[in-house]
């Protein structure tokens, strides 16, 4: 007998993706309260990695009609000591449907795994990137065809044949073309006739014929041809400063919550952008660009002048990063220590030069873990910052001391609008 | 001496071709199988997953619950909780065999045996089978469910037919036909049989019975509520059809969804009601296959090894104190069985001729067993052949668990002369689907008032139904019938034990 052997491994394999898509949309709700809660007790590197998530079953149960309790009978295989009339004792822990596990809600959480991309997508789901205004349409990287319509003109392998034929019988019914079936038809007639309807025939005949050499079936000016034009595709762009003082005071615990910030704001930009620069900038009493392994750990010392970290940034953005064709993000972090005499300068700075070009300048305030915000006496750069805030600054600023800190804090700074908007009115 | 088939543990395309022409050599000429002709798919592990959500149909329709159960398996699939089937077969023609890649040569061969030729026999042969399902037509069934259900989405909206679905799956496992249906009256044959009844009336007529005394007339509101019942065909067990047919809000497409849904419930049934058998026949026929070709020394001892520790873990019974007892196995009853079977007929003791006169001493035992899988189903299966010697050698016990009963569980019968046949038949009872789902029925409308849909639990021995899981299917149930439904638990001398009602929310569709 015939037997088929099919390979189908190489068949696309997440047939079920859209199965598991609608599952994840129903469960929505469960499944954002469930990453929240997980994403508190994860580092944020492994938050983002996706992993496994438990939901309540309540709301995504599929119920059906079983029964419970009652008198039972069963056969079980297996005996060694019981002869007929014994009596076992009731397991005592399960109530009832012990043996029919399978059934209806066994467990009370519903367990899965979320894949990076799910997890991210339902982390950041209620997220929003501020001021989106000045997007740009720069830097294109492809330009593609897009139809456009019909033409008179093309080349031959772009004629369209529907539209030309169409075109061809409207204007033969527009100019009548007599039909060849209408000249046989006469013809026929002619062979059968009375001699005096002859010439009358041959006439017509005549007549017809010539008419439909005039009229051709397809002329010239019905011929069409598709036609295509280029588009430029365009892409968002952004780039992010890292601006970091590294000076002695900041410790590896503050370089931590830095880092972990920075690291949610990029996976944030990438996920609205399909480019993503990151430029690292440390300072001391001087500023230097640098790669992200010295940007977090290469040792550094000196004094603290947050202003050469400001203009280096306004030299980077001159030279590299024209405001008109990038999203500029910019987010510093810092412990608050800044020498009395900068302050001037880098309020100017930060007022003149950097915010006006800037989407969004987030300042972080790290500090030791364990101490208490409010207990903190407020720092130069603090101060400043808040000043210039006050004046009208679109700036943002937070402080943190603890890792778990980290996401509340960025939840709060991009949080939709509208929430805002609500409260304000 | 034959050629080895594969040596080692690889194997390609053209090996499992040499494969199956062994298998079906065997198949065919000593077994006698009669199957359907064979597909073999090879798939991933991934394609495995995919394929246990969608109830291992290659097409389905989409709907979130198969994305949870995906969602569930692989879970504990990446945990290693759980291994997956080698093998997964569909009852269509040509029958569907998925072999997993990364099988062994004498894996797949034990797969092709096993599926290809086991259950595809049974498929083919089974009564059930053959009077339920439509082997031909079920894939271009899916595929056209599946364009409808997505034809509909786009239509009518997704939360519409999901809500839809939703509630129809709820009701899935009520929704079959037990019986086969009432064949449509055929018009010449009534006139034929009326005509019958008149002739046998007046030859047999006696002026007598004029004067036996009858009950009461029927009052007329007893008549008018039969005369609905009829009109509607309740009582209808069948909780899928009766909504479908005589709903008075759904839409077109609402009934083609439910009827789909039916459909397919109807399709799976049989498998339900012949586990045991079914995967008996295909443990005995891979069986007597792999030892055949390891006879021929098609295969090598070594891999005939391998094959056998397979083979025993898939016939492993724990016992009912064991951690890992989930109740009987269906491989290994019902291989026991067809290899007690076989020994019956060919080497009988004084027992078998007494418990088994028909078969016992035959000589032919693929004709018997053959003959067997096609006429019988679990319930009748084990309430006929299951044998004392067996009932012995597992060690069968029969408990009544009786909650009034406040000593304890009691052990009714044991494997000894007074408890052979209460075993037996108490064991036939555990597969008999009669018995297994709760026997619920659409009792009557009212028509009148309020419209108000009646269902009837019939309660056998005071098992109620979850509460809360039956107010959620009521209320898919109102749902769909768009008013108040009601559902009595009424035991056997007609007293109601509880009530269940629901009113219908506003389907999504009506928006």
């Amino acid at each position: 007998m015939a037997m088929h052997i099919v390979d189908r491994r190489l068949n696309p394999s997440s047939k079920s993706l859209e199965n598991r898509q609608r599952f994840l949309r129903r469960a929505k709700a469960l499944v954002q309260g469930a990453v929240k809660k997980a994403s508190q007790d994860r580092d944020i590197k492994d938050v983002l990695e996706g992993g496994e998530v438990s939901i309540p079953l309540d709301g995504m149960n599929e119920p059906r009609f079983y029964r419970e309790g009652g008198i039972r009978d069963r056969v079980l295989p297996g005996n060694v000591k019981f002869v007929e009339g014994d009596y076992l004792q009731r397991p005592q822990s399960k109530s009832g449907r012990s043996n029919d596990a399978g059934e209806g809600d066994g467990e009370d959480a519903f367990r899965f795994v979320l894949s990076r991309e799910e997890f991210v997508d339902i982390f950041l789901d209620d997220l929003e990137l501020p001021d989106l205004s000045k997007r740009k349409l720069a830097e294109v990287e492809n330009e593609g065809l897009r139809r456009a319509g019909y033409t008179t003109s093309g080349s031959p392998a772009n004629i369209s044949v529907s539209r030309t034929v169409r075109l061809a019988m409207a204007r033969r019914v527009a100019l009548q073309r007599p039909r060849p079936e209408a000249i046989a038809q006469l013809e026929a007639e002619l062979e059968h006739c009375s001699d005096e309807r002859r010439p009358e025939l041959l006439a017509e005949i005549t007549r017809l014929k010539s008419k439909m050499r005039r009229i051709p079936f397809i002329d010239p000016i019905d011929i069409r041809y598709r036609r295509f034009e280029n588009v430029p595709k365009p892409v968002a762009q952004a780039v992010m400063f890292c601006l970091m003082d590294v000076s002695g005071s900041m410790s590896e615990h503050m370089k931590d919550l830095a880092k972990r910030f920075y690291m949610l704001l990029y996976v944030f930009l990438t996920r609205r952008y399909r480019k993503v620069e990151i430029v690292f900038i440390r300072h001391t009493d001087r500023a230097e660009e640098v790669d992200e392994q010295t940007f977090f750990h290469g040792p550094a010392s000196g004094g603290t002048l947050v202003s050469s970290a400001l203009q280096a940034m306004h030299e980077i953005v001159q030279s590299r990063y024209r405001p008109a064709d990038w999203n500029i993000y910019a987010a510093q972090a810092s412990d608050g220590d800044n020498s009395y005499a900068d302050g001037d300068l880098s309020g100017r700075l930060l007022k003149d030069m950097i915010l006006p070009v800037t989407q969004f300048f987030a300042y972080l305030e790290v500090g030791e873990s364990g101490s208490h915000p409010f207990e903190m006496s407020e720092s130069s750069l603090w101060t400043l910052y808040q000043r210039l805030r006050a004046e009208g600054a679109p700036l943002s600023m937070r402080k943190v001391n603890d890792r778990s800190e980290i996401f509340p804090v960025f939840h709060d700074l991009f949080q939709r609008r509208q929430a805002k908007e609500r409260v304000a009115p | 001496m034959t050629d080895r088939l594969y040596e080692g543990a690889d194997w390609d395309f053209t090996t499992l071709q040499r494969i199956h022409d062994a298998c079906e050599e065997i198949a065919e000429k000593e077994l006698g199988l009669n199957v359907y002709p064979n597909q073999i798919e090879v798939i991933t592990a991934e394609q495995m997953l995919d394929a246990y959500s969608s109830v291992g149909m290659p097409l389905y329709y989409k709907h979130w619950s198969f994305g949870k159960q995906f969602a569930h398996q692989e879970a504990s699939y990446r945990k290693g909780l759980m291994g997956l089937a080698y093998e997964i077969v569909i009852n269509s023609s040509p029958c569907i065999s998925y072999l997993m890649e990364e099988n062994t040569a004498t894996m797949q061969t034990l797969v092709i045996a096993h599926a290809a030729f086991g259950h595809n026999h049974f498929f083919k042969n089974n009564y059930l089978f053959k009077q339920w399902t439509d082997a031909d037509g079920i894939l271009d069934y899916l595929d056209f469910a599946k364009g409808y259900v997505a034809q509909c989405e786009e239509k009518h909206g997704r939360a519409a037919v999901e809500q839809t679905l939703d509630a129809a799956h709820a009701l899935m496992s009520h929704g079959v036909d037990r019986y086969p249906g009432k064949k449509s009256l055929d018009l010449r044959a009534e006139e034929k049989r009326a005509k019958e009844r008149r002739n046998h009336e007046e030859t047999s007529f006696n002026d007598l019975w004029r004067t036996v005394p009858t009950g009461r007339a029927k009052s007329a509101s007893l008549l008018s509520a039969e005369r609905r019942r009829a009109l509607l065909g309740l009582p209808q067990e069948n909780l899928l059809y009766f909504p479908e047919k005589s709903a008075p809000r759904l839409k077109t497409w609402q009934r083609e969804l439910i009827r789909i849904v039916r459909h397919i419930s109807q399709y799976f049934y049989p498998q339900g009601q012949t586990k045991v058998m079914n995967e008996g026949t295909a443990t005995y026929v891979h069986y007597r296959i792999m030892s055949r070709l390891h006879q021929t020394g098609q295969i090598s001892d070594g891999n005939f090894l391998e094959f056998l520790q397979s083979h025993t873990n898939v016939v492993f019974q724990p016992n009912y104190d064991d951690r890992r007892f989930s109740g009987f196995n269906p491989y290994a009853l019902g291989f026991a069985m067809m290899q007690d079977i076989e020994k019956i007929v060919t080497d009988p003791t004084d027992e078998d001729r007494a418990w088994f006169p028909d078969i016992a001493g035959k000589g032919d035992a693929m004709a018997v067993l053959r003959d067997i899988w096609a006429n019988y189903r679990d319930e009748s299966f084990v309430s006929q052949f299951l044998s004392p010697r067996l009932m012995r050698h597992m060690r069968m016990f029969h408990l009544h668990d009786d909650p009034a009963v406040s000593e304890g569980i009691r052990v009714d019968a044991i494997h000894d002369e007074r408890g052979y046949r209460r075993v037996r038949r108490v064991l036939a009872r555990q597969y008999d689907v009669g018995l297994i789902d709760a026997n619920i029925e659409v009792v009557d409308v009212d028509l009148a008032g309020d419209r108000r849909l009646m269902l009837k639990h019939s309660v056998l021995n005071g098992a109620l139904l979850n509460e809360p899981d039956a107010k959620r299917v009521l209320q898919h149930l109102a749902d769909l019938w768009s008013y108040d439904v009601s559902l009595a638990e009424v035991d056997a001398s007609g007293l109601v034990l509880k009530e269940h009602v629901a009113h219908p929310r506003v389907m999504a569709a009506a928006a």
